[in-house]
């Protein structure tokens, strides 16, 4: 799997003219790699992950996977969103099929495969349960376990553990790193929050604020796995502390 | 630690501290709930008050029983339209007016409602038409009916059907808007299409949007079949009460009120419960 974005550019048509939202957004993600983006409020990265989802058009560039240009929202791209976005009339189980269900598996085919996903968010107990009644952090992993199931080539999360508490984001981030080593999945991740993209991913884009554009592309040089204790290490510590270093300086642009 | 006036005052008497200015009122309380026994007392005073009223009204010398008659009086009217056959069939009649005429705005609107509610475009089209018959009065429309279709069930019928079909579209479009985009969105990404999205997502997420649509216009109907059997009907409530006033039976008219009523809020608990019943998902604290 091969994901990349071609010059990209995105303007918004305003009352007071055109706002340029991305003005010529360059990256990749290969197979089996976690990246992250992060950038102040304004800096277009839902902007930047939409576009890849194929829900907005760009003004101009491309989006291509495996070489074929993305012209709109598709399956081999699953979304989770910071709002839950479950199906709250349907069970646990019947979320996780919903998407295989769209596709016209049979039904026996898109048990096994919920059920199997399922058990990877650790929500098979709960597949009787409405979503009303789990919890945030439940929630979220039931929306993960619904974009697995249809096997995307990658997955991309926009800001997917912002409305969870602290506690529960930091099981959250164990959790996603588990799901990542057992499935293998490429997954593409928004966040503003610095330490939770230098805990997660391999690379790191740092986007610049009003256009949105890549500042700076950083690798994270820590174990491929990580658990809670790597926080607290003097290399985890500099490379978070580098990556503020950057996003204050674009603050301080935007001041000025 | 500030002390309130009331509690001062207690000590200085000498006797123990009230709680009053700890546990504000009850009854005023904004925006909460009250205690279970209040709530039942508070409906039975608000049943059993007016019924007094009512009755000792009726005990007065100055008023004349031929206008208003006294609770019992309703009663025993009430009791003799039974046994006379009139109230069954009667109710009956009007019942099955309301049923088919509702039945078929229902619809005939959920499905421009949520076509409406989903695409601009139908939007457009329909809004400007469907905003004007909305405003003209179903009531206006009853010689144009008589015209066309006689008297006989086939004008009552299309009556509440055009009373109800175009408040029925306009709040089920109005539903639509609840449903959010990020829910659209997603679907999408799951390999829906626009069709499985109109008949999976929103259709769905809706529902209880709907029945309360179809449980508050009923409302309507309810009005409408009355007005029709004023004007020309053999049988029916609002037939009977015409009939009653011809022959100065105010006891009887007021019975077929009570009727009225009565059915009308049965319907509305009916619905409800029918509503939190399959659709409980709707009523849980948070959503999806």
């Amino acid at each position: 799997m091969h994901l990349e974005t071609i010059e990209l550019r995105k303007c918004f048509p305003t009352r007071r003219g055109r706002l340029l939202a991305l003005d010529g957004v360059n990256l990749h993600i290969e197979t089996g790699e976690l990246v992250s983006i992060i950038g102040a409020s304004g800096s277009g990265k839902t902007t930047l992950l939409r576009i890849i989802a194929g829900l907005e058009m760009p003004s101009s560039g491309q989006v291509m996977i495996d070489g074929r240009t993305v012209e709109g929202p598709g399956p081999d791209r699953g979304l989770v969103f910071q709002s839950y976005t479950l199906y709250p009339w349907l069970r646990v189980e019947e979320n996780a099929c919903f998407g295989l269900a769209l596709q016209g598996m049979p039904r026996r085919e898109q048990k096994r495969r919920a059920a199997a996903y399922l058990e990877v968010v650790g929500l098979r107990h709960c597949a009787h349960l409405y979503p009303h009644q789990l919890s945030g952090g439940m929630k979220q992993r039931l929306a993960i376990a619904r974009a697995l199931a249809t096997e995307p080539k990658v997955l991309l999360m926009d800001e997917p553990f912002g409305a969870l508490d602290a506690q529960t984001k930091e099981t959250m981030h164990q959790f996603l790193l588990e799901v990542w080593e057992r499935t293998g999945t490429t997954i593409l991740l928004i966040t503003h929050d610095v330490e939770e993209a230098v805990f997660l991913s391999q690379r790191v884009y740092v986007l610049e604020s009003a256009p949105g554009r890549v500042k700076q592309e950083v690798e994270i040089d820590l174990p491929r796995h990580r658990d809670f204790s790597c926080k607290r290490s003097l290399n985890f510590l500099q490379q978070r502390e580098n990556l503020l270093e950057l996003l204050r300086a674009e603050r301080a642009k935007v001041a000025a | 630690m500030a002390l309130s006036n009331s509690s001062l005052q207690a000590m200085q008497t000498g006797q123990k501290p009230t709680t009053t200015d700890l546990q504000p009122t009850v009854f005023w309380r904004l925006a909460e709930r009250i205690p279970g026994a209040l709530h039942w007392r508070l409906t039975v005073v608000s049943i059993l008050a007016p019924l007094l009223v009512w009755w000792g009204v009726t005990q007065t010398p100055w008023v004349d029983p031929r206008f208003l008659p006294s609770p019992m009086q309703v009663l025993q009217a009430m009791g003799r339209l039974w046994q006379e056959g009139f109230l069954l069939r009667d109710t009956l009649a009007s019942g099955f007016r309301v049923v088919a005429g509702f039945f078929l705005a229902g619809v005939v609107a959920t499905p421009i409602g949520i076509g409406m509610g989903a695409f601009a475009s139908i939007r457009t089209l329909l809004e400007p038409l469907i905003g004007l018959l909305r405003y003209m009065p179903a009531a206006a429309f009853i010689p144009l009916l008589i015209i066309y279709f006689g008297l006989d069930e086939a004008p009552k019928i299309i009556l509440i059907f055009l009373g109800t079909v175009f408040f029925n579209v306009l709040m089920i479009m109005d539903a639509v808007k609840f449903v959010p985009k990020e829910l659209i969105e997603v679907t999408y990404t799951l390999g829906g299409n626009r069709w499985q999205v109109l008949l999976k997502v929103i259709t769905p997420y809706i529902v209880p949007s709907i029945l309360d649509t179809l449980r508050v216009n009923i409302a309507t109907s309810w009005n409408l079949v009355v007005i029709a059997e004023l004007i020309a009907a053999n049988e029916g409530l609002g037939k009977r009460i015409q009939l009653a006033q011809r022959f100065f039976r105010t006891d009887e008219i007021f019975a077929c009120l009570l009727i009225l009523g009565l059915i009308g809020v049965v319907i509305d608990v009916g619905m409800r419960y029918f509503t939190r019943f399959t659709c409980r998902w709707a009523f849980s604290k948070s959503g999806g």
